[in-house]
């Protein structure tokens, strides 16, 4: 079977390009889409771990749904701040957004 | 490692996911990255099938291509003028691609036996080298199902998950509800449109 580090080095190369696009992107949409591609990296670990380490027991598995669900709460409030915002200022560029920036 | 059919699949979910997931986040064109972020996570739910976790695959069907995918899709159409920005990065993107890099290597390091064969002995790698897990339990998915609702083991943090969806969809509506929103911005319309 494939060695466990080739899914841990696969997961470890999504979660750094989501973090190079939630920490380089002007978009506030394209950074979601960054926490989208990192949550994903860490799910991919935790079946990982689950499947290589204790395929008996169920918590990694539990542990990646649990996850799916925060991943949908917020992504929905996430858009829908993205939406009342550009309702507001008609922009989705994070710098434009810098009202509580000391 | 020889060349099975399993290393074959592994290999082309990889390359799906990585390629998509680099376009994702360098694609100037946001609807095109949304599409190609739904290639990722197809590939991800890919990597779950390879792991034996189908449940999963599906609600990584389901919930991200199905819901979440589709949700950024229809955000990305309500903001019009997004897919036609001048410049798609910060100012700080060199910097952060330096990082990117360095924390990738870093990881590389440690999650590999690259060091190990390098002959540095010590504790820098973390030796995963584990190839060869014990078989999946036939009954896994339903015993997945049954853990869920069981309350001696994940009911109170499903029914937690559950709220929280919940909360957070009363939430979501309640921001972009047009109601009291357009009332409160009416007289601004015109000063606030630039």
């Amino acid at each position: 079977m494939i060695p466990l580090w080739m899914y841990l080095v696969v997961a470890a190369g999504l979660f750094v390009i989501g973090m190079f696009g939630v920490l380089s992107r002007r978009n506030a949409i394209a950074i979601l889409m960054g926490i989208e591609l990192m949550l994903n990296a860490v799910n991919v670990n935790l079946v990982a771990f689950w499947r290589y380490q204790t395929p008996t027991k169920l918590s990694g598995q539990a542990f990646a749904a649990f996850v799916f669900a925060v991943a949908a709460a917020e992504a929905a409030v996430g858009l829908a701040l993205i939406i009342g915002i550009y309702r507001r200022k008609r922009s989705v560029i994070a710098d434009d957004v810098n009202l509580l920036k000391w | 490692m020889d060349i099975t059919a399993e290393a074959i699949v592994f290999l082309l979910l990889s390359v799906l996911t990585l390629g998509s997931a680099l376009l994702v986040v360098t694609t100037r064109n946001l609807f095109h990255a949304a599409l190609y972020l739904m290639l990722a996570l197809f590939g991800v739910a890919g990597f779950f099938v390879l792991l034996a976790a189908p449940f999963l695959a599906g609600f990584q069907v389901v919930v991200y291509i199905g819901a979440i995918a589709v949700l950024i899709i229809l955000a990305v159409m309500l903001t019009p003028s997004v897919t036609r920005l001048p410049r798609i990065y910060n100012a700080q993107w060199a910097v952060n691609l330096a990082l990117a890099v360095v924390f990738f290597l870093l990881l590389f390091s440690v999650l590999t036996p690259v060091v190990d064969d390098l002959g540095i002995s010590g504790t820098w790698g973390a030796n995963f080298t584990q190839n060869s897990p014990a078989d999946v339990p036939a009954s896994s998915v339903s015993d997945l199902g049954e853990a869920l609702v069981d309350p001696q083991q994940y009911m109170l943090p499903f029914e937690l998950a559950s709220v929280l969806l919940m909360g957070a969809l009363i939430g979501a509506a309640l921001l972009v509800s047009p109601t009291a929103r357009d009332d409160e911005d009416a007289p601004h319309e015109s000063g606030q449109g630039a």
